[in-house]
């Protein structure tokens, strides 16, 4: 009989965003990425910020946990234009993530390398962007990931099927309830329609205690103390012997800050869940192979881990974000041809999921603006620079392919 | 309540906002009687008392200029006291009335509108001991755009904010400046934004045929960005001017549209031609009526380009009209909306950007004018006039202890 246990799993991610990039720049110059103020666009600062109040401490303690600890474990996602951002700005910071993983105890998780909805738009994109992803992590990292999970956890029953024929043996998504109805997201699931991939669920009410929660001072259960967390994993665990907790990385340091003592916290849960009998720590492949699947699980219509409604409107909910996401992918074929290496990736780089979040505008019509995180002064901004950056795009195609690009709307 | 205009006899925003904020406060309960410095019929304002000061019809009160700086300086150097030839001479006359009718009559609150009235204001509260609220619709440093203004109008609005009991500012951008330029501290000023009603704007069909030329530009392609204002420095048309020759440079199917009238508009006219737009640029003259709802309507793109703008009303009727707004930061209209784009009023190249931008998406357009209408639907004329009576009480118990 195995033991209960956490399934911790952190999402490690940086986009590169679009600096104020004005219609007077197209086809001048096309460094859309490269704004050197003293704002949230500007890409190296970002990182060297998030560096210092995130990555540094929190790899620093996971180092330490996994020292003291022989069954802490833990499963990692880190994209493409992280890795990209290490290597220009924090050499260290990569160093730091290399060490966890040769620990042989933090597995590392698939993705598309540039955080990307390659998969709602163009199936060779998002396949050539998942072996992207796998070939650098292979090059950093030295490992082969043996789970899979879609960008903000967009799943659906076609992405399962897609994983199960490419051989993964995991694949992450978000535990909704009306998917689950009165099943519990602490076990391992069998996805319809696949031979031998397994389903972990995220559970969101304990994930998102932590990661959404444990700061806020007018919550309840402020301040959380790892004893009472760890007696809610407890009174969970009656549903289920897993425990998944899916957060983004950040969520240590830079989402919750050191101030709200979430480092002490989480130090301080891990020993007291591995004090406990019969408790340990999964890597994501390690938890799905290790339980008899409980049940059949189906999602036509894609799930991801965001806001409410758990959908993509988001990223893809208002005619700003299809508008420029559909020219992006429109352009898919002149840019693959060109064969030219800087364009290719200035193209995959305005496909990071990041910047149609930027253009959301739903949360003005909740009144509650402040749930949105941008660098941009309004979702109207974002759309701005973006648009005139894939103007530019066109204009380095035409030059390339000598094709009509100039305005279409 | 002391006032300047009401409609239909206003040259601006001053009179919607005193008709709307009366009418939702007489809704409330409250007695008012409002003093204009003219004689004229107001239909549609039987909710409240109406007095006029003098027997000027309202178009001489208009000619005197009491919005127009160099009017108002020649005037002040005049002598008073030969009829009411001058506006400080209808000053006088509306603080006799004033003093008069308060002696009838104590009133629980006065709210005095500009510095028009205030000097009316102050001797009310001096005869009464009722509390003086000074409501800020525009300050001399926005009248004069960057420029200082004339002194003695600073003189008269520094004595009535230092003499109120409680000080309204249409914006923040407004109270900023009673704050800054005339060290008045803050906590005596209350932000209240107006409201929009646009029940008035509607019971209209747009006729095409207004603006037939641009309308056949339209159905080719073209995008009208047009701007609907006075044509005064406080407007800062150059920037605009100099914006959309920028923007055509990046973006052909641009035209602009230029409605109304004023000091700047020989200068104007000779910017679009040394800018090698004038074959874009379209001036209106002063419109009102159908001219003026249908200048909004064939534009797609509402500019407030203005150095200095207390609110900005103007903006909201492009928005009720179907525009997609853009808004210098210094115009408080842009603190009530989301849905706007903004820029620094001297920021030519960003305002080009952002016409180029909405010109250029449908969907950019269509979200920002869809979004905007849903935000300044939230605006309410009861909810200022809730927060009016809430204040007037809370003065008036100041003053009696």
């Amino acid at each position: 009989m195995n033991k209960r246990g956490i399934v911790l799993y952190l999402h490690v991610h940086q986009p590169w965003r679009v600096r104020e990039y004005s219609v007077f720049d197209t086809s001048h110059t096309h460094d859309y990425f490269s704004a050197a103020d003293e704002t949230d666009r500007n890409n190296k600062r970002v990182l060297e910020k998030v560096a210092d109040k995130s990555y540094r401490p929190m790899n620093a303690l996971l180092m330490k946990l996994l020292g003291t600890h022989p069954d802490f474990k833990l499963s990692l996602s880190i994209t493409g234009t992280f890795i990209e951002q290490c290597e220009a700005w924090a050499p260290d910071v990569l160093e730091d993530f290399k060490r966890l993983v040769a620990t042989g105890r933090v597995e590392i998780v698939a993705e598309t390398y540039y955080h990307s909805l390659a998969f709602f738009y163009s199936r060779e994109e998002f396949e050539r962007q998942v072996e992207l992803h796998r070939q650098k992590i292979q090059e950093v990292f030295g490992v082969t990931p043996t789970a899979l999970r879609n960008t903000e956890l967009a799943y659906n029953d076609e992405l399962a099927n897609w994983a199960d024929s490419k051989g993964y043996k995991a694949i992450l998504a978000e535990g909704w309830d009306p998917i689950l109805g009165d099943r519990s997201p602490n076990h391992v699931y069998r996805p319809s329609n696949t031979e031998s991939l397994r389903l972990l669920l995220k559970n969101y009410r304990l994930s998102d205690d932590i990661a959404f929660r444990f700061g806020n001072r007018d919550w309840q259960d402020w301040p959380l103390s790892a004893e009472t967390y760890a007696h809610w994993l407890d009174s969970s665990n009656e549903q289920g012997p897993l425990i998944n907790l899916f957060m983004d990385y950040e969520t240590f340091g830079e989402h919750q800050w050191a101030d709200t003592g979430i480092f002490d916290f989480f130090e301080s849960l891990v020993s007291k869940w591995l004090e406990r009998q019969n408790s340990t720590f999964y890597t994501v492949t390690e938890a799905s192979v290790s339980f008899e699947p409980g049940d059949e699980i189906s999602m036509p219509d894609t799930v991801t881990w965001a806001d409410t409604e758990r959908d993509l409107t988001a990223w893809l909910g208002n005619g700003m974000q299809h508008e420029a996401m559909r020219y992006l992918y429109h352009m898919e074929d002149d840019v693959m041809r060109s064969g030219d290496i800087g364009l290719i990736s200035d193209w995959r780089r305005l496909q990071t999921s990041d910047h149609a979040y930027y253009m959301c505008t739903k949360w003005f019509r909740d009144g509650d603006v402040h749930a949105y995180f941008s660098p941009y002064d309004s979702p109207y901004d974002a759309f701005l620079y973006y648009m005139n950056a894939i103007r530019d795009m066109r204009y380095r195609l035409m030059a390339y392919h000598n094709i009509g690009g100039g305005h279409h709307g | 309540m002391l006032g300047w205009e009401l409609p239909p006899h206003n040259s601006g925003g001053l009179g919607v906002a005193c008709y709307y904020m009366s009418k939702a406060l007489a809704l409330k309960g409250a007695s008012i009687d409002f003093v204009v410095p003219y004689k004229a019929d107001h239909p549609n304002a039987g909710f409240m008392t109406i007095h006029s000061a003098t027997s000027l019809n309202p178009l001489h009160r208009n000619g005197m200029g009491a919005y127009d700086n160099p009017a108002i300086a020649d005037a002040l150097h005049r002598k008073p006291g030969e009829g009411l030839n001058n506006i400080r001479d209808v000053q006088a006359e509306y603080v006799s009335y004033v003093e008069s009718m308060v002696k009838d009559k104590s009133p629980d609150a006065i709210h005095a509108h500009d510095w028009l009235t205030i000097e009316a204001g102050m001797r009310a509260k001096e005869l009464t001991g009722a509390p003086l609220i000074v409501h800020v619709h525009a300050t001399e440093f926005d009248r004069s755009g960057q420029g200082y203004g004339n002194p003695l109008v600073h003189e008269i609005e520094q004595q009535g904010l230092l003499m109120a009991d409680r000080i309204f500012a249409v914006s923040n951008i407004t109270k900023g400046l009673i704050v800054s330029r005339y060290n008045i501290p803050a906590d005596k000023i209350e932000v209240l934004h107006n409201a929009f009603d646009p029940i008035e704007l509607t019971n209209y069909t747009y006729d095409l045929r207004t603006y037939k030329y641009l309308e056949h530009l339209r159905s080719e392609g073209f995008t009208v960005v047009s701007t609907v204002t006075r044509f005064t420095v406080q407007k800062g048309l150059i920037h605009f001017l100099k914006a959309a020759a920028r923007a055509s440079e990046r973006y052909d199917k641009l035209v602009f549209l230029m409605a109304g009238d004023g000091e700047q508009r020989d200068e104007l006219v000779r910017l679009s031609a040394d800018l090698g737009i004038a074959d874009k640029v379209f001036f209106t003259g002063f419109v009102r009526g159908r001219q003026w709802r249908d200048a909004y309507s064939v534009s797609d793109v509402f500019v407030m380009s203005s150095v200095s703008e207390p609110f900005g009303l103007t903006a909201l009727e492009a928005a009720h009209h179907d525009n997609a707004l853009i808004i210098s930061k210094q115009s408080g209209v842009g603190e009530v909306l989301d849905s706007i784009f903004r820029f620094d009023f001297w920021d030519i190249d960003r305002l080009a950007d952002q016409m180029v931008a909405v010109a250029a998406s449908g969907a950019l357009k269509h979200e920002l004018k869809a979004n905007v209408k849903r935000e300044y639907a939230r605006l309410s004329w009861d909810d200022v006039a809730a927060r009016c009576l809430a204040i007037y009480q809370h003065v008036r118990v100041g003053v009696a202890s």
